[in-house]
């Protein structure tokens, strides 16, 4: 990327996603899907101590390195509509958080999570800082701080548990799960893991740098925050709070569930009056995730199944919206709501695709929300039937806040910046097109994605004893 | 037969595909013909499964496994039973008819492929709600139905009244989805499945208090998308779709959708009486209610809507009184009057360029005969005239309301029939009769409809005149007694009748004396209303005057204006407070507190180290003390 000529350099980029997405596929259509690690790679880094760069990967992991690879190329070309300053160290800082990303959903060794989770932080960081748009390097630094601060916790907690194995002590994976904390202890470890994860995600009330992130950030860093690196929290909840620390799950898990529905019903009604549209959708998010969130803590099949599934399908769907914000920013120089109206008039092909998206958003059956939707739903209602049903209003304020969104913008009289509101040209239509039919094929056959996870899915459950 | 029923929705997914992607490139001939074709097609499919559940009972047909965690097996599977079969004659027969009086009515709509599109796929997810096997593939047809209802009521998406409107009834239909989905939980929980056939086996060893709750929960979802007390606000809106669309989704097959859950959950819902309770409850205040405020309304679809909601609420209290197979008798002959009377509607409208007050009209009898005949006969046949459509199938819900209820469930029921009957001679008296009250301009463009349009109609008509002899009472000794409910007492995939024979203990003379007497009230009606407004030139005082009670009723009793400062006006103030105040000022204001305060601290232990070597002598000193004090104490 740094010796790239910047005519080619957006090719290169998109280029290499697309390999790296190839790569997935390959991986995919190689995975025995039984719950083993495939295509385990270790390399002896700090041996005395434990330590290995060890990557490798079960369905879970599968399933986070292809949504990782296929929002790549989608977020990489989405970028290509708006011209950056200096494009090389944009698009170098892309791939670099790309790796970044890759690893943390590979590693199976503590530490080289730990690296690649602080180290997906600093391309994000610069890539907000510099192409990001007003106020950018307050909204950024505390975005830095408040995540790094987060991280911090769970390093701790790591080395805790990492000085809890025995003899040389070991970072890996399965020597971690092995460590049987007593419940105090256990409760240090897990809040600090929380703490990270829970920044990171983010959940209530710990959300407070994501709307303002998101909005500030370039469309393509917010793509790559909403889409693949809040996953990164659920994730690490997933496969290392709950594993590694389980024997506090019954004192936490109440307030864990209760700050995340808080988090659903607060977030959704806040985005319910919200003006400017991307902000809407940062809102939309930490309601969405705050579900996702939910069904993890609940710790049963359903929750753990959806929470995986919904990630794969809310990344899809964020990126879509977003990119939409961001091509109707760019033709009418506003994300207001109220200075749109009438789009559906006079470019038909945009609504029609953001009609397709904007439904599996709000989780309409045979969309990819649906799915998700019902087993975390699900989830949070076994756990307890209120706050099942508290949950649940999810659905309601979803429909009222996207339609009330879709409506303002698209339906109506068109004024005067609207009515020459141009309809998407190819690499658009490539974008949105590409997101719409994943939006359908996943609402019509789960069962690619349920299959996937299913077998690690009961691995890392029964790694749980609660 | 079993290898083509998924063909049965694909046909209209089809249509809508090809209409939604190059509909536009199209004629409007071959849109119309597409889509309705797609329709034909599911009609005689469906002609040919009810041919064959007649004969060799229900047909299983699984497309693939959509879902699957742990034990639960959800599949994408259609169960073609007696019930579903006849809800899909209704939905492909009516559905057929009201294409072809699409093409007509959409004729010089620029939005005409677009409006085929809809109308299939609000039939694809019609017939997955009725098809299903399982709970989720009725949810996926429930939330199909409801996102297409959205789309038509908003389909003159320039008008930003019409967009809240849809928005309205998607998300009052959305308060209902919710229970509905948390019924299914509890159902999921309790049977460890969503099968039909696997959770009916089932409820008979069940915990009653369960069962109660579950179908509760299954009402909540029935009240939204049917309409009834406390949701049925949307509905009237709901006309701000085209003509068709209210004759379709809005009468005849969407909103019945919570009428067929009740009925296809007999089984769970017979086990728990305080539940039926709530339904019949629900069902007779709301036929009351919204039968009274149909007496005051002035647009002609509005008066047809509130009939409408005020006929679920009668459908509901047929299954609130166990009798479910009288409830799909309902919804029959209702989808044939009420799709008639809404297309009659539409090409009243239709005829007076977009008109839609009744103050406005009068006397079209003289200019439209086909319409006037046939909204006659749905007029009649909703007020339940003798050995029309309407007639049997509300005595037979009044003869059941006094078997399993008694006099004051009936004359309630009864009062509603009434009010039904009045507003809906007022309806046809104040359009048909009388002089023309519009203005000269409407005069002179006031047509009957051309024959793509009044051949449905007449369709419709015929089917109202004669729709009641589907099921007889016995003691009438007419045609086949009771046939529709025989053939649903067939028996289902799991051995027991789909829907029990309903049971009856009246005397003959009590139910003639019943038929006689509720009968001699509609024809009482007819003819009093005929004498009131046949004469007259101009309109009775009482269809103007607005104070008083008539204020209140026609204004709705303001209920929009309630559910406005109850719940949307308090929510969007929540939604401005969290925002401005709890999430910027509060939550926000704690963390850069945080981050303000650790700077501070920082600031003060900056000043400690200033270089000055004596401060940090005496800082040694104090804490070398402070150490040997820990250590000596």
């Amino acid at each position: 990327m740094l010796i790239a000529r910047p005519a080619g350099v957006k090719n290169l980029a998109l280029a290499v996603g697309i390999a790296n997405l190839a790569v997935s596929i390959f991986a995919f259509m190689s995975a025995t899907g039984d719950g083993t690690v495939n295509h385990l790679f270790t390399a002896p880094w700090v041996a005395s101590a434990g330590i290995h760069f060890s990557l490798g990967m079960d369905g879970i992991s599968l399933l986070m390195i292809l949504l990782t690879n296929l929002l790549a190329p989608l977020i990489i070309l989405s970028s290509f509509g708006r011209s950056f300053n200096n494009e090389p160290r944009y698009y170098g800082l892309l791939l670099l958080m790309l790796g970044a990303l890759n690893g943390v959903f590979l590693a199976t060794d503590g530490l080289v999570f730990y690296i690649f989770y602080e180290l997906a932080l600093i391309p994000i960081y610069f890539i907000c800082a510099i192409w990001g748009g007003e106020n950018r390097i307050a909204v950024t630094l505390k975005f830095f701080i408040y995540t790094f601060i987060g991280s911090l916790f769970m390093l701790v907690s790591l080395l805790f548990v990492y000085l809890k194995t025995p003899g040389t002590h070991s970072f890996a994976w399965v020597d971690l799960v092995n460590v049987t904390l007593t419940a105090s202890e256990s409760w240090w470890v897990t809040v600090g893991f929380f703490l990270a994860f829970a920044v990171k995600m983010p959940v209530f009330p710990f959300h407070t740098w994501q709307p303002d992130t998101y909005v500030t950030a370039p469309t393509g860093g917010t793509m790559l925050l909403s889409g693949i690196m809040l996953k990164m929290g659920v994730y690490g909840a997933i496969r290392w709070m709950m594993p590694l620390s389980p024997e506090s799950w019954h004192a936490l898990s109440p307030i864990f569930m209760a700050l995340a529905v808080t988090g659903i019903v607060y977030a959704s009604i806040i985005a319910v009056k919200q003006t400017d549209f991307k902000r809407l959708i940062a809102y939309s998010s930490i309601a969405h995730v705050g579900l996702i969130a939910a069904g993890v803590f609940a710790w049963n099949k359903a929750g753990l199944q959806g929470s995986l599934i919904q990630m794969l399908n809310h990344g899809i769907n964020v990126v879509g919206l977003f990119f939409i914000v961001d091509l109707i920013e760019r033709r009418l120089d506003t994300r207001t709501l109220r200075e749109m109206g009438g789009i559906a008039k006079v470019a038909p092909r945009f609504a029609i695709l953001f009609m397709i998206i904007m439904l599996g958003a709000v989780a309409v059956p045979l969309t990819n929300g649906f799915p998700g939707e019902f087993l975390l739903l699900n989830a949070v209602w076994q756990y307890n039937n209120w706050l099942g049903a508290v949950a649940g209003l999810t659905i309601i304020f979803g429909a009222v806040y996207m339609l009330r969104a879709y409506g303002l913008a698209m339906f109506g009289p068109t004024n005067a910046h609207t009515e020459r509101f141009a309809d998407l040209d190819t690499r658009e239509t490539i974008v949105l097109g590409v997101i719409a039919a994943l939006v359908l094929v996943l609402g019509f056959y789960p069962n690619i994605v349920l299959n996937l996870t299913d077998s690690s899915a009961d691995v890392i459950l029964r790694s749980v004893q609660l | 037969m079993q290898q083509l029923i998924p063909l049965i929705p694909l046909l209209p997914l089809i249509g809508f595909v090809i209409n939604g992607l190059f509909g536009k490139n199209l004629s409007k001939t071959l849109v119309g013909a597409i889509g309705s074709g797609a329709l034909l097609g599911s009609f005689i499919l469906t002609w040919m499964c009810f041919h064959q559940v007649g004969a060799s009972g229900p047909i299983q047909s699984v497309a693939y496994e959509f879902m699957r965690i742990d034990q639960l097996h959800i599949n994408f599977g259609f169960l073609v039973d007696q019930l579903s079969v006849w809800m899909m004659l209704i939905v492909t027969g009516v559905g057929f008819l009201i294409h072809v009086y699409s093409i007509g009515y959409m004729h010089d709509d620029k939005g005409f492929y677009k409006f085929f599109a809809y109308l299939n796929l609000f039939i694809f997810s019609m017939l997955l709600l009725v098809m299903g096997d399982n709970f989720l593939v009725l949810f996926f047809g429930w939330e199909g139905v409801g996102l297409c209802s959205y789309l038509l009521i908003g389909f003159w998406y320039e008008n930003r009244d019409f967009g809240t409107a849809a928005r309205k009834a998607f998300i009052m239909n959305r308060i209902g989805d919710l229970g509905l989905l948390l019924g299914m939980f509890l159902i999921w929980r309790t049977f460890g499945s969503l099968n039909y056939a696997e959770v009916f086996s089932q409820v008979s060893g069940a915990d009653p208090a369960l069962l109660t709750t579950i179908c509760l929960l299954l009402f909540v979802g029935a009240m939204g998308k049917s309409a009834q007390i406390p949701l049925y606000t949307w509905l009237p809106d709901a006309m701000a779709g085209p003509t068709p669309v209210s004759a379709l989704i809005h009468a005849a097959t969407m909103v019945t959708a919570g009428v067929y859950l009740v009925a296809r959950c007999n089984a769970m819902y017979s086990l728990a009486p305080d539940a039926m309770h709530v339904v019949a409850v629900i069902g007779l205040a709301t036929s009351i209610f919204a039968a009274v405020i149909g007496l005051r309304q002035n647009d002609i679809k509005k008066v047809l809507a509130y009939s409408t909601v005020s006929q679920l609420g009668l459908m509901f209290l047929a299954l609130g009184m166990g009798a479910y197979s009288t409830a799909i008798f309902h919804v029959t002959t209702h989808a044939f009057f009420k799709a008639l009377l809404f297309l009659a509607a539409g090409s009243v409208i239709h005829g007076m360029g977009g008109e839609q007050d009744i103050r406005n009209m009068g006397g079209l009898r003289k200019y439209m005969p086909v319409t006037f005949w046939v909204f006659l006969i749905g007029t009649f046949a909703i007020s339940g005239f003798p050995l029309m459509a309407g007639f049997f199938s509300k005595d037979e819900i009044f003869a059941m309301t006094y078997a399993h209820g008694g006099p004051l469930w009936w004359g309630l029921g009864g009062l509603s029939a009434m009010i039904t009957a009045i507003y809906m001679c007022r309806l046809l008296y104040v359009t048909f009769f009388g002089e023309f009250r519009g203005t000269d301009t409407q005069k002179h463009h006031i047509h009957e409809s051309p024959l793509v349009m009044t051949v449905p109609l007449m369709v419709l008509a015929l089917l109202s005149l004669v729709g009641g002899f589907l099921n007889t009472p016995h003691f009438l000794h007419l045609g086949n007694p009771q046939w529709l409910a025989h053939w649903f007492a067939g028996n289902g995939v799991t051995n027991i009748p789909v829907i029990p024979m309903p049971e009856v203990h009246l005397e003959e003379s009590t139910e003639w004396s019943l038929m006689i007497f509720t009968t001699s009230l509609a024809v009482l009606v007819i003819t009093a209303l005929y004498m009131v407004y046949q004469k007259t030139r101009n309109l009775p005082v009482a269809d103007t005057a607005q104070t008083g009670l008539t204020k209140l009723v026609a204004n709705k009793f303001y209920v929009d204006e309630i559910y406005n400062a109850l719940f949307v006006k308090p929510i969007e103030k929540l939604s401005k407070f969290l925002y401005h105040y709890v999430d910027i000022q509060g939550v926000d204001g704690v963390v850069n507190g945080t981050g303000s305060g650790v700077q501070f601290i920082g600031g003060l232990f900056r000043r400690l180290q200033n270089g000055n070597i004596e401060y940090y002598l005496i800082g040694m000193v104090i804490g070398a003390a402070a150490l040997m004090l820990t250590l000596f104490l």
